[in-house]
């Protein structure tokens, strides 16, 4: 696949679409399966390893699921597109670091990809723009359904699908959805939310994946047990929380315009005036003020911005996105002006007249 | 991951072997202190360091639990893959699928702690009625494979071939081949996006 091509689109995920698309982000799926007849990846050989690969990869490319995909061979990627494809949600960091033979497949919407070789043998995840935990569900349901036909997944009667870690055994489901929360981060309420997530089993993660600090108020809650409940229970048990959680940062945002409304608004306009107007900015202070730009664009403080612009900035701002869109590579002082270049051209010609001085 | 005690991150990950039960346990620093002291390991002196030391050593192995059972615990390999427990406990990642069975006493309260559950209810594989359900038959591949290795590096190949043969004939059972049409149903991609 050309990844090229890619840095000129927006994955499906990022269309700022979908219901509850204003604090939704994305709803993801993924099931974690093995081959029965292999060990797991961290015990297998190198020999062994592409094998499975090439056993998983000819086996599904067969599948009426398979020929709507794209093959990439991620051992052999350079570094640079091997975060590409991080940033863009569709391999694991883990995936982009770890060794030997390994690839992931993705469909044209880049809704569907399907990781070879990862922690476990074959990881398939599923993502669709705004709440939509159902449509992803439906969705990698048939595309499991159809590879289990031509893999014997290893299943144990009792433990269910097995895994390479004891903490994805049964369903190997993992239920996720990408919320941003910025006024419950600006009211200080987040960590009183995240605590009594906690208490129902349900992890919250930053943007990119596990470990990672959470990066411009974007959230990742998701499911934290995989077995002793049914695929539909755990979709559930993420979907049922998600409207409260709407619900939650929907108040604070009005408490925000209601009791400081001329607060909020100076905020917003600073961090947009930042964006359109820097000569040197970092990821992270991009991630936080395209947060904030964000929601002024939700609570009408801002025209002429699409929240779709906003989201795939999030993205094509990231670091090995910004040096595939300039065609070389970047160390990070470079990659700071690159940035601010971008983030100005971008935003050009858009709104223009009320544009902020900042000296 | 936070503390089970306080909010604080969680920096001690422990996971406690108790008369073959097996209990997860994820402290801050201090509080792990605290829990070394209690359960009757060496007192830690100093910084972080020397208590991680003292957990596997002695401290955190649990009452009744000498070092001696531990080891002997963590010496059994699984026939198939060769993992060993302690390898296991190490890397947090099995070895293959048969672990699951090789090991069920001493995986079981781990699956019980993480889950709440050791029984799946969820979705289960349709096959041809001559297969059983569970994939342990095929998972025998796995040490089959191993010994045919080690056969043919003592050069006894009659036992290789008997290996052999006995992989192809479960491959056989289980494994359809790859050329098989590929089955009618829809396209859930071409399908595309959410409705």
């Amino acid at each position: 696949m050309k990844l090229e091509s890619l840095t000129q689109s927006i994955g499906e995920w990022l269309r700022g679409t979908g219901p509850e698309s204003d604090i939704v982000m994305s709803s993801r799926v993924r099931l974690a399966r093995n081959v029965a007849h292999y060990p797991f990846v961290s015990r297998a050989s190198e020999p062994e390893r592409a094998e499975i690969e090439r056993f998983l990869r000819e086996r599904i490319a067969a599948l009426p699921v398979g020929r709507g995909l794209e093959y990439i061979d991620v051992g052999h990627l350079e570094e640079i597109d091997r975060q590409f494809l991080v940033e863009r949600q569709l391999i694991s960091r883990e995936h982009a670091d770890a060794q030997g033979a390994r690839s992931v497949a993705i469909d044209r919407m880049e809704q569907v990809s399907l990781m070879i070789n990862e922690e476990d043998h074959l990881r398939i995840q599923c993502m669709h723009s705004g709440l939509d935990l159902r449509g992803a569900w439906e969705q990698i349901k048939v595309v499991d359904d159809q590879i289990e036909k031509v893999v014997p997944y290893a299943f144990h009667p009792r433990f269910g699908y097995l895994t390479a870690c004891p903490t994805n055994v049964g369903t190997g489901i993992r239920v996720s959805v990408m919320l941003h929360l910025p006024a419950l981060v600006i009211t200080r309420q987040i960590d009183k939310v995240f605590r009594s997530l906690h208490k129902i089993s349900l992890a919250v993660r930053g943007l990119y994946g596990e470990g990672s600090q959470a990066m411009g108020d974007f959230y990742q809650i998701s499911n934290q047990t995989t077995l002793g409940r049914t695929e539909e229970e755990l979709v559930e048990q993420v979907g049922d929380v998600v409207p409260v959680l709407i619900d939650y940062e929907r108040r604070a945002r009005e408490f925000l315009v209601r009791e400081t409304q001329q607060n909020v608004h100076d905020q917003v306009s600073r961090a947009f005036g930042i964006l359109r107007t820097a000569q040197t900015i970092s990821a992270e202070e991009t991630m936080q003020l395209l947060s904030r730009v964000r929601m002024g664009v939700m609570l009408g403080l801002i025209g002429d911005v699409k929240i779709a612009d906003i989201n795939s900035l999030l993205v094509r701002t990231q670091p090995a996105h910004l040096q595939k869109l300039r065609g070389m590579e970047l160390d990070v002082n470079d990659r700071n002006i690159e940035r601010a270049r971008y983030l100005r051209q971008h935003f050009e010609g858009g709104d223009s007249g009320s544009r902020a001085s900042v000296n | 991951m936070k503390c089970q005690q306080c909010d604080k991150q969680a920096v001690f990950h422990i996971t406690e072997l108790e008369s073959g039960a097996v209990r997860e346990l994820h402290l801050c620093e201090d509080h792990a202190r605290v829990y070394l002291n209690q359960s009757g390991g060496e007192p830690s002196q100093g910084g972080p360091e020397e208590a991680e030391e003292a957990t596997p050593a002695g401290g955190a192995l649990g009452v009744g639990q000498t070092a001696d059972d531990l080891a002997i615990l963590d010496q059994r390999a699984c026939e198939m893959c060769g993992i060993t427990f302690f390898e296991f406990r190490n890397q947090g990642r099995l070895g293959c699928p048969h672990d699951y069975v090789q090991f069920e006493k001493e995986l079981e309260p781990l699956i019980a702690n993480i889950h709440g559950a050791t029984e799946h209810t969820g979705r289960r594989p349709t096959r041809q009625e001559s297969l059983p359900e569970g994939t342990e038959e095929l998972t025998r591949v796995i040490g089959l494979r191993r010994e045919m290795k080690e056969a043919i590096a003592l050069e006894d190949y009659e036992k290789a071939k008997e290996n052999r043969d006995a992989i192809r004939a479960i491959e056989d059972r289980w494994i359809i081949p790859a050329e098989s049409p590929p089955s009618p149903a829809g396209d859930p991609i071409a399908e595309g996006g959410p409705s």
